[in-house]
């Protein structure tokens, strides 16, 4: 049982606020889902969350030790992996090559990353796209190959930065259900991101929301379905003061 | 028929010394978006490293009296070191730069190793005999080639096979793909990147040196400026390639390889002095239809 929590995570770039003091808490085998309106800061938390980006104060705790000036391959070891959106594979190298590459930079031998690569692949249901260029892929398919890339080495926590961003209706069951399964069968704790609000409300036990940098709401389903506050901010008064400037500049650049 | 064929030998050699050239400069460029100007004075340095220092036309030898299976060795191992130097010493520093800035400090490091040679060596080209055996002609079909040309594109096809087999069968050759196509992801996946870039340098540099041992062969002569030429060519046979290809340098290596050698056989006599126009003119036709390079790569349209 392993967790990852965010303890009062300010994060202010030119002494604007992206972040204010968000606490939130993971734990293996749990799906905590994250929304928010654009511009809210969920990409600048998951930053800070695997080491892309430094806290301004406050910190981030493994399993109660701060992970202080770690770099993202060091917390990829210590087992913090993530997604990014739109997946960015190694568009020129085969499927294969993308999860090998992985596992050798978490310091297996060629040998052991070709197999875990191989079964990884097998695992999601697409060991049939091994050999494939990974810049030749579907959409959706470009989206599993990243997830599964991002589950090499077996990471206890892995975040998911929008996976489901321009999916269809079906695609995003299939996604979900490909979420359900890291978390029961590899006991991972995962961090979901995205703006379809239906399938967070549908796929994780607890969310967090994100509006101006701040959390404004956490609890189960029902209680964000009931929510005052997230209404509002879905319907648009409070994203008016966003940042959106700010927002761009701390995300990973594209 | 002779004719034809020596003009396809002529071809193949000089494109395999433009492609192994256009090599060194996209292995480093795939790694670290660095165009590296020095290139051409790294493979004249690898030329120097077998004189011992003088300021006359008559080349004091020093190691180019080893035997060639020491002799080969030792000058690919000045030009994979002198490479891998200037990576630690100067271009480490600018690894956080744009690339305009590191394109620069190329430029005066490539000074810098110049007039270092022109201190030692004074600029008058000087004669040396190396690996004066090549030189031999062979007959082919009827063709008479000069055996160096010969072993040039030999070598340069089992350059080409080996590379491309180190880059698909090794470790260090898949970490080294991924961080060419897009070297901040495969650093933050945790791939080693200052041995990525080392070990880029390295072979770069050797190629370089692989550069040099066929030049000063083929010239007879060693000359502070002979990389220049041999550089400006790969330069554009990397542009008109794609920045970053590997496949596509070499292709480009070659086909401005066949266009000079094509060039200097057809065109009017009067002509062939300004064959060189000519064959910038295809380049800039090249570029006119596929600005992108013959084969592009990816990770030049999405930095991160």
């Amino acid at each position: 049982m392993s967790v990852l929590h965010a303890d009062k995570v300010s994060v202010a770039f030119a002494g604007l606020k992206a972040l204010a003091e968000v606490d939130l808490t993971v734990s293996s085998g749990q799906i905590l889902g994250l929304i928010g309106p654009n511009g809210a800061g969920k990409t600048t938390l998951v930053n800070v969350l695997t080491g892309f980006q430094a806290p301004t104060s406050g910190a981030v705790l493994l399993d109660g030790a701060p992970l202080t000036g770690l770099k993202p391959h060091q917390l990829r070891r210590r087992g913090i992996a993530r997604t990014f959106q739109g997946g960015r594979l190694f568009k020129d190298l085969p499927v294969l090559d993308n999860l090998e590459v992985t596992g050798v930079g978490l310091g297996q031998s060629r040998r052991s990353a070709i197999a875990e690569a191989e079964a990884m692949l097998d695992w999601i249901g697409i060991a049939d796209l091994a050999p494939r260029i990974a810049g030749t892929l579907p959409y959706t398919d470009e989206r599993r190959v990243a997830i599964g890339r991002a589950l090499m080495g077996k990471p206890a926590f892995l975040l998911l930065d929008e996976p489901a961003a321009g999916m269809s209706a079906q695609e995003s069951r299939d996604l979900a259900a490909l979420i359900r399964r890291i978390a029961a069968d590899m006991g991972c704790g995962v961090l979901l991101i995205e703006h379809n609000v239906g399938l967070v409300l549908d796929l994780c036990h607890d969310i967090v929301v994100l509006d101006s940098g701040a959390v404004i709401e956490t609890g189960d389903p029902a209680a964000i379905r009931a929510s005052e506050k997230v209404r509002h901010a879905y319907m648009g008064t409070a994203a008016e003061t966003d940042l959106p400037i700010l927002e761009a500049g701390l995300e990973v650049a594209e | 028929m002779g004719q034809i064929l020596q003009v396809v030998f002529d071809a193949l050699s000089l494109g395999s010394l433009y492609a192994l050239a256009a090599l060194g400069i996209a292995l480093i460029f795939g790694v670290m978006k660095l165009v590296n100007f020095a290139h051409g004075d790294v493979i004249a340095f690898s030329v120097f490293a077998l004189l011992w220092p003088s300021v006359d036309a008559v080349a004091i030898i020093f190691a180019g009296n080893l035997p060639w299976f020491l002799l080969i060795p030792f000058v690919l191992a000045i030009g994979a070191g002198l490479s891998v130097l200037s990576e630690i010493v100067v271009f480490r520093r600018f690894r956080r730069a744009n690339p305009a800035t590191m394109m620069i400090a190329s430029f005066a490091l490539g000074f810098v190793i110049r007039y270092f040679l022109l201190m030692l060596f004074s600029s008058r080209p000087k004669s040396i005999s190396l690996l004066p055996a090549l030189s031999q002609p062979v007959e082919i079909f009827g063709a008479r080639i000069p055996l160096l040309q010969l072993i040039t594109i030999l070598i340069t096809m089992a350059v080409l096979i080996g590379l491309t087999a180190f880059l698909r069968r090794t470790r260090f050759g898949l970490e080294m793909r991924a961080a060419a196509e897009n070297f901040t992801m495969a650093r933050m996946l945790g791939v080693r990147a200052n041995r990525v870039i080392m070990g880029a340098f390295a072979l770069s540099g050797a190629l370089a040196a692989a550069i040099a041992l066929i030049l000063g062969s083929q010239t007879g002569t060693a000359n502070i400026m002979m990389g220049a030429n041999v550089m400006l060519m790969a330069f554009i046979a990397t542009v008109i390639g794609g920045m970053g290809s590997l496949a596509g340098a070499v292709l480009a290596g070659f086909l401005l390889g066949a266009i000079a050698t094509v060039m200097q056989t057809i065109l009017p006599p009067d002509a062939r002095a300004f064959r060189d126009a000519f064959v910038y003119g295809a380049v800039i036709l090249v570029l006119i239809f596929r600005p992108q390079g013959i084969l592009s790569a990816r990770g030049t349209k999405e930095r991160v």
